[in-house]
């Protein structure tokens, strides 16, 4: 038996204002846009990991008023769960979003606890940790 | 949400993100509240409708998260103080004992095998002070129940 992870969702305020961020500067590609509701989730993903759809929506779409309402002050707050991406050049990586005017939490750096990173803010809001991947084993 | 509600939310993000990022630096209120773009006193009323604590606090609460560090690491207790920012020792010491419960003397003598033991981001994660004022607290039994 396998298991592994085929959608995960990001809340954002704006759908294309994150595709700007998670598309344009973080170079992830578009692979579905379906709209319902008036709201739209969009679909993005990665080839170097084929079969990981991340989604994206606005708080408000699928929930009542009131959840909607309590999820987008959290989102704007800065205090939903982060998301941790991995690069195989995390210094490109961060002045490629830097010069898309991405906000700046963390400059790379080596952490005491492990690999490099750098961190942003979504558009959103949301913390967005780059982390440097290991090197590939010799072939 | 209003627009303008959701616009004083962000700003107050981005001042929050401003102290940790520059906690160690000399930063003060007004600071801070220029980032939001608010009036100080403004400022730190919104600031801690959000997040449950003013803003000194939260800056004083980050300084002494990285004190810990630094004295479980055998850092003296001057050296310690200087470098998360705190220029007074007597001000640092007593806003260390009231929230650790222990005066930076006796914490940095104290053993801290199981910490040590841990890796540094969890470690980060569960050594952090949570203030007994702050709303954002752990649910009791009894309120659970």
């Amino acid at each position: 038996m396998t298991i592994a992870l085929q959608y995960t969702n990001i809340t954002v305020n704006d759908v294309d204002e994150a595709i700007a961020f998670y598309g344009d500067a973080l170079g992830l590609q578009v692979q579905n846009d379906v709209a319902s509701g008036g709201y739209r989730w969009v679909t993005l993903g990665s080839d170097a990991q084929p079969g990981l759809g991340i989604v994206l929506s606005v708080p408000h779409a699928g929930r009542s008023q009131a959840d909607g309402d309590t999820l987008q002050e959290l989102l704007t707050k800065g205090v939903l769960p982060m998301l941790v991406f991995r690069s195989d050049d995390v210094d490109r990586t961060f002045e490629t979003l830097r010069a898309a005017g991405a906000e700046v939490l963390q400059e790379p750096m080596d952490q005491g606890w492990g690999p490099r990173d750098c961190a942003f803010r979504d558009p959103s809001g949301n913390m967005v940790r780059i982390s440097q991947a290991p090197p590939a084993p010799p072939s | 949400m209003r627009a303008q509600e959701l616009a004083n939310l962000a700003h107050l993000r981005r001042a929050r993100d401003l102290i940790d990022r520059d906690f160690a630096r000399p930063l003060d209120v007004p600071t801070m509240a220029a980032k939001a773009l608010m009036s100080p006193a403004h400022f730190s009323r919104l600031f801690r409708a959000a997040y449950g604590e003013t803003p000194y606090s939260y800056l004083m609460t980050r300084r002494i998260e990285r004190a810990m560090a630094l004295l479980r690491a055998g850092t003296s207790v001057t050296d310690a103080c200087m470098e998360v920012g705190c220029t007074s020792l007597g001000s640092f010491s007593s806003r260390f004992t009231e929230i650790v419960g222990e005066t930076p003397t006796a914490y940095r003598r104290r053993e801290h095998a199981a910490v040590q033991a841990m890796p540094t981001c969890i470690s980060k994660a569960r050594t952090r002070p949570v203030r007994a004022s702050s709303r954002i607290r752990e649910a009791t039994p009894e309120a659970s129940s």
